[in-house]
């Protein structure tokens, strides 16, 4: 049933290239962050990039071996991989020392390795297995139950025993994995207005309105609301009296409140809300004597956002942790505290900025080096490219990341079964996040959660794991040609 | 298998992927391109810019003998950040030999943002300044226990002699208006505030270097930027050679010892200042380092204004010693001749009185000799008068004028632009505008103006400009304007009188025969042919101020003088045996006559000067 294909020809060489590009960039950014001056030997096993060298041999030997294995085996050992990653996981909170909070290091002699960067690996892989069984397919949300057990066991084992908050989030990438593969992409949307509604309601929550009491926070949410209304009615269902009624309607009770305020103050918060309710029994009406069903949802929008948005504001300021607050609060904008919570953000933000347009040359980082930024080699390696190799450096550094991605996706959609695809996709959405919160971070428009930069940041957990989730989607793609057509 | 139209949806995640990566770009072209203030403050973050102070260059007298130097001095900064919350202070305050008290009251004022505009915890502040060696041994010794603290070096100004305190001026901290109009200097330097060390701050305080350090996050110190290759070197001031003669400098403040006044030596030939005192005075030492603040405060506050350079800022009636002049400028316009004579009643005189007894219708020469009121009110009148008054007195207002533009030309009443002394006083001729004013149109006369003609009146002049004209007179026609650095440039500064040569001999005959038989006879030095004028003037503080001027030898004249002691009386009794003592001191290099000098540098006449 398959043709023997030397690995030689099948393997893509192009993403293998950009993965080596990737790596030794990285390599001499690690050397650039952890120079101290009187070192000059970058092989100097003391030193951090002498001990990143050995991480990148053994990383390059583990992809040569993993492309030597049969790919069968990467669908036939999914279920035991996983399994085996979610007892490490269970055993490692007991085994692993306290290292700055989080306890997800194992120490085996020498060397630490952290169970959570393979869990990616394991987690694609049983997932992709569980999506490749015939006749699956996402239809509806009650499909995604079993994938969603499989990510959430993980995702629970790193998040609360291990309190590595952002390795556990990582896993909300792969919604965009499940978007491909069928989910519907509301959800991606309603992900989305979830967090701009989660912003906008902390960012402006203590902005008062013009007139009368309320916030800008909250009011604008409503008013959003308000429109999807109004536009849902005019636009999906084309009900122009309809809508000329309950926009006129809605005008007059807000026109009403601000003339009541004259007398007694008027809390716009709640009149909105009450518009919106009273809207909804509008749309509930038209539903039932039109039967359009399509209304109920927006009916059900607007009821899940207001809940949501009363509650976003309570657990911001009351189920959060002060010190995931302030992180918050200075991403926001609301508090600014340069020296506090603010004081690794500010450090990064000057250590790229001050590169200008060509950097200051390798070597020449003096930000990085004297540690004004923090983490200078691992989650903030991003500082030194931004530092030394200036703007040409960093958009470089992304463009590349950017044409890895585009290659991943281009190499999913090759394949010809589910298990690869699936895989595939995983592979660039993991990629993908860390990027994104990685990147985001280091310029100050994510929260500070701590998550390496791929085949940048030091250390040999994350670079063999992402080595090894690269490795096995190069071998799954290289065995496309073994099958049959 | 394969999914049938969802392929299509890998547009949309491809899509999500290109926005995220193309937002960051934007981002990062604004912080790194767009914006340029994130270079500055990684430079100030990583990059510690230690200032490297120069010396201040020496100043040297004209023998060569050295007068002002420097001697180390060790300021205290602190770097706030570096200070843990284990800081030692205790210890601290001990090492530096300052109470608790003090050092909470500093630390306050450091981080007062108000008063200490400058703060930040990242940067040195300073803590204390211009410590002595033997004040920050101890600290020296236990530094490496007080983290955040370090030791700048200074230099101080050190003196040879405690004299000359109002030539030399002093340094101090820089103000706003120095630092507003100046880049060169930074909050917490030093420059010169008065003297020559003002007139020459540029030259004497060099160029101030900078070191370049690396500084890590904890502020330690990792090594020099680009190993020194944009460092500065500081370069050493120039050293300044005076005109002054200090051992000649030293006798006139002793011989002020007591008294108000001045002391103005002047080397005819080249307007070199050869000694320049005011006293009271103090020792420059004493506005050197920490007590500057206390003793500076000490001075403004004296009754006496030693800060006041009496010499060049203290404005006096001439009295008699500008009969000298007057006869220069009459003899010029023609309102006397050498032979003219005039009649004088003695103190029956009118409309001025004589204070001498001696012949009637007495000459210049005679005149100058025994200083006769009448004769110089004549000659006075005879050329203000010498056209008549005219239409609305014009003719007599246009001849006054001619008049004091000859006075004027001597340098009396205004000040010297063309000089590197700073504190300088202006003096008064009157102008007849001032007149016209005062009295109306035609409301004044020859008559009106007669206390001018014997330097009395509203004429006012500084003993440097009274010392200059004089030395007009020994060069017969012409001044060097006077000036303390001893340079060839400043010689160029040469100004001709109104008053032709052939006219000088007879004023300068004059001024020997008050040496030889008028009021300074008893002052003669041997062997000497001097020359003077003494000036008794009357004042509205009380007592006359007594004045001479003069200069010697007559034939080649080396050096001229001007003496002012304020309220002593008689010009002959106390200003002239101080001219001729300095004379002696200059032209012999030693004084004979102990007896007079310690006479004259032992007598108080003001009481309440002090010695500092």
């Amino acid at each position: 049933m398959s043709r023997n294909v030397r690995i030689k020809y099948a393997l893509d060489w192009t993403t293998v290239i950009m993965f080596l590009g990737l790596v030794l960039f990285g390599w001499l950014n690690i050397y650039g962050a952890s120079y101290t001056f009187d070192q000059t030997n970058i092989f100097d096993f003391g030193h951090r990039a002498g001990k990143q060298f050995i991480w990148i041999l053994t990383a390059f030997g583990l992809g040569g071996i993993l492309l030597l294995i049969d790919s069968k085996m990467y669908n036939l050992f999914a279920y035991i991989a996983y399994g085996v990653v979610v007892a490490l996981l269970i055993i490692t909170p007991f085994l692993a020392e306290d290292v700055k909070g989080s306890r997800s290091w194992l120490s085996l002699g020498p060397v630490s390795l952290q169970p959570a960067e393979f869990a990616k690996v394991a987690t694609a892989l049983a997932i992709a297995r569980f999506m490749n069984t015939y006749g699956y397919k996402v239809r509806s949300l009650k499909d995604l139950f079993i994938p969603a057990l499989l990510i959430f066991i993980p995702f629970f084992l790193i998040m609360i025993p291990q309190k590595e908050t952002g390795s556990a989030l990582v896993f909300v990438s792969f919604l965009l994995m499940f978007y491909r593969e069928g989910m519907n992409g509301i959800i991606l949307w309603l992900t989305l207005v979830a967090i701009v509604f989660f912003v906008v309601v902390i960012r402006f929550g203590t902005v008062p309105l013009p007139i009368g009491t309320g916030t800008w926070g909250f009011f604008s949410c409503m008013l959003f609301i308000l429109l999807l209304q109004v536009g849902m009615l005019f636009f999906k269902e084309r009900k122009k009296k309809e809508t000329a009624f309950l926009s006129g309607g809605i005008v007059f009770a807000f026109l009403a409140g601000i003339i009541i305020n004259n007398w007694y103050s008027v809390n716009f918060n709640y009149l909105s809300i009450g518009i919106i309710l009273a809207a909804n029994i509008y749309l509930a009406y038209i539903a039932l004597v039109s039967r359009k069903t399509k209304l109920g949802w927006v009916i059900l929008f607007s009821i899940c956002s207001i809940i949501y948005c009363f509650s976003a504001n309570y657990a911001f300021e009351n189920i959060l942790q002060p010190h995931q607050k302030t992180r918050i609060e200075v991403l926001l904008g609301i508090t600014d505290d340069p020296q506090g919570d603010g004081y690794n953000v500010n450090q990064s933000k000057i250590a790229i900025g001050s590169g200008g347009f060509a950097g200051k040359g390798f070597l020449n980082g003096t930000q990085t080096k004297l540690k004004y930024v923090p983490e200078q080699d691992t989650d903030f390696i991003f500082c030194t490219v931004g530092e030394e190799w200036g703007f040409l450096g960093t958009a470089g550094v992304l463009i590349v990341y950017w044409l890895f991605l585009m290659r991943l996706l281009k190499l999913a959609e090759r394949q010809k079964d589910t298990f690869s695809r699936v895989y595939g996709y995983c592979v660039a959405s993991i990629f993908f996040f860390h990027l994104m919160i990685n990147v985001g971070m280091v310029l100050g428009v994510m929260p500070v959660i701590g998550i390496p930069l791929p085949f940048f940041s030091y250390g040999g957990s994350s670079l063999w794991g992402f080595t090894i989730l690269l490795f096995i989607f190069l071998r799954l793609d290289a065995a496309r040609l073994e099958k049959l057509r | 298998m394969i999914n049938d139209t969802l392929y299509k949806r890998r547009y949309i995640i491809a899509a999500i992927m290109t926005v995220v990566v193309v937002v960051y770009i934007i981002r990062l072209f604004s912080l790194q391109i767009l914006n340029d203030k994130y270079a500055e403050r990684a430079d100030s973050n990583a990059l510690l810019r230690k200032t490297q102070y120069p010396p201040r260059g020496l100043i040297y007298d004209r023998n060569g003998e050295l007068l002002v130097f420097n001697q180390p001095a060790y300021d205290i900064t602190l770097i706030l950040r570096e200070m843990s919350d284990k800081f030692d202070t205790i210890g601290f305050c001990n090492a530096l030999n300052i109470d608790i008290d003090f050092f909470n009251k500093r630390m306050a004022y450091i981080k007062d943002r108000r008063k200490n505009r400058g703060y930040s915890r990242y940067t040195p502040q300073i803590f204390m300044t211009q410590l002595r060696p033997e004040e920050i041994a101890t600290l020296q010794e236990t530094l490496y226990m007080y983290p955040g603290v370090s030791i700048q070096n200074r230099t101080l100004r050190d003196y040879t002699y405690p004299n000359a305190a109002h030539v030399l001026g002093s340094i101090g901290e820089v103000s706003q208006k120095m630092l507003d109009e100046d880049p060169y200097y930074q909050r917490g330097d030093y420059a010169g505030r008065d003297g020559i060390e003002y007139t020459y701050e540029k030259a004497l305080r060099g160029e101030k270097g900078t070191e370049i350090m690396l500084r890590d996050v904890r502020g330690r110190i990792i090594g020099k930027y680009e190993n020194g290759a944009q460092d500065i070197e500081p370069h050493a001031g120039t050293d300044l050679t005076l005109t002054l003669d200090i051992q000649l400098q030293i006798v006139a403040e002793q011989l002020l010892n007591g008294k108000i006044g001045s002391v103005v030596a002047i080397q005819p030939a080249t307007g070199e200042i050869l000694a320049l005192a005011s006293n009271p005075t103090w020792n420059p030492a004493l506005l050197v380092g920490r007590p500057r603040s206390k003793n500076y405060a000490d001075l403004v506050h004296d009754k006496t204004k030693p800060l006041m350079n009496r010499a060049t800022q203290a404005q006096y009636s001439p009295g008699s010693t500008f009969k000298t002049i007057q006869a220069l400028v009459c003899l010029q316009e023609g309102g006397i001749t050498e032979n003219s004579v005039f009649p004088c009643n003695g103190p029956s005189s009118s409309p001025i009185k004589c204070t001498h007894h001696h012949g009637s219708s007495i000459t210049l020469l005679n005149a100058i000799e025994q200083s006769c009121n009448p004769y110089f009110w004549g000659a006075f009148r005879e050329t203000l008068e010498k056209n008549g008054y005219g239409e609305k007195n014009a003719l007599f207002k246009a001849q006054y004028e001619q008049w004091r533009k000859d006075v004027m030309s001597f340098g009396l009443g205004q000040r010297f632009s063309d000089t590197d002394l700073y504190e300088q006083s202006r003096g008064y001729i009157p102008t007849k505008e001032f007149y016209t004013k005062y009295y109306g149109e035609t409301g004044w006369r020859a008559l009106t103006i007669r206390s001018l003609s014997i330097g009395q009146g509203e004429i006012l002049v500084t003993p440097l400009q009274l010392a200059n004209a004089i030395s007009a007179i020994a060069n017969e026609g012409y001044y060097i304007t006077p000036h303390l650095n001893k340079c060839d440039s400043l010689l160029k500064h040469k100004h001709f009188t109104n008053v032709e040569p052939q006219h000088f001999a007879i004023v300068k005959e004059g001024m020997f025969h008050v040496f030889e038989y008028g009021t300074g006879r008893y002052y003669k030095l041997q062997d000497v042919s001097m020359c003077g004028k003494t000036g008794t003037v009357q004042n509205s503080q009380g007592k006359d101020h007594s004045l001479f001027v003069g200069f010697a030898p007559k034939e080649d004249p080396q050096i001229v003088l001007a003496v002012v002691v304020e309220n002593a009386g008689f010009g002959a009794t106390w200003a002239a045996p101080i001219a001729s003592l300095l004379i002696e001191q200059y032209l012999m290099g030693k004084i004979e006559r102990k007896d007079l000098f310690n006479r004259i540098s032992t007598t108080v006449i003001n009481p309440d000067v002090k010695k500092r």
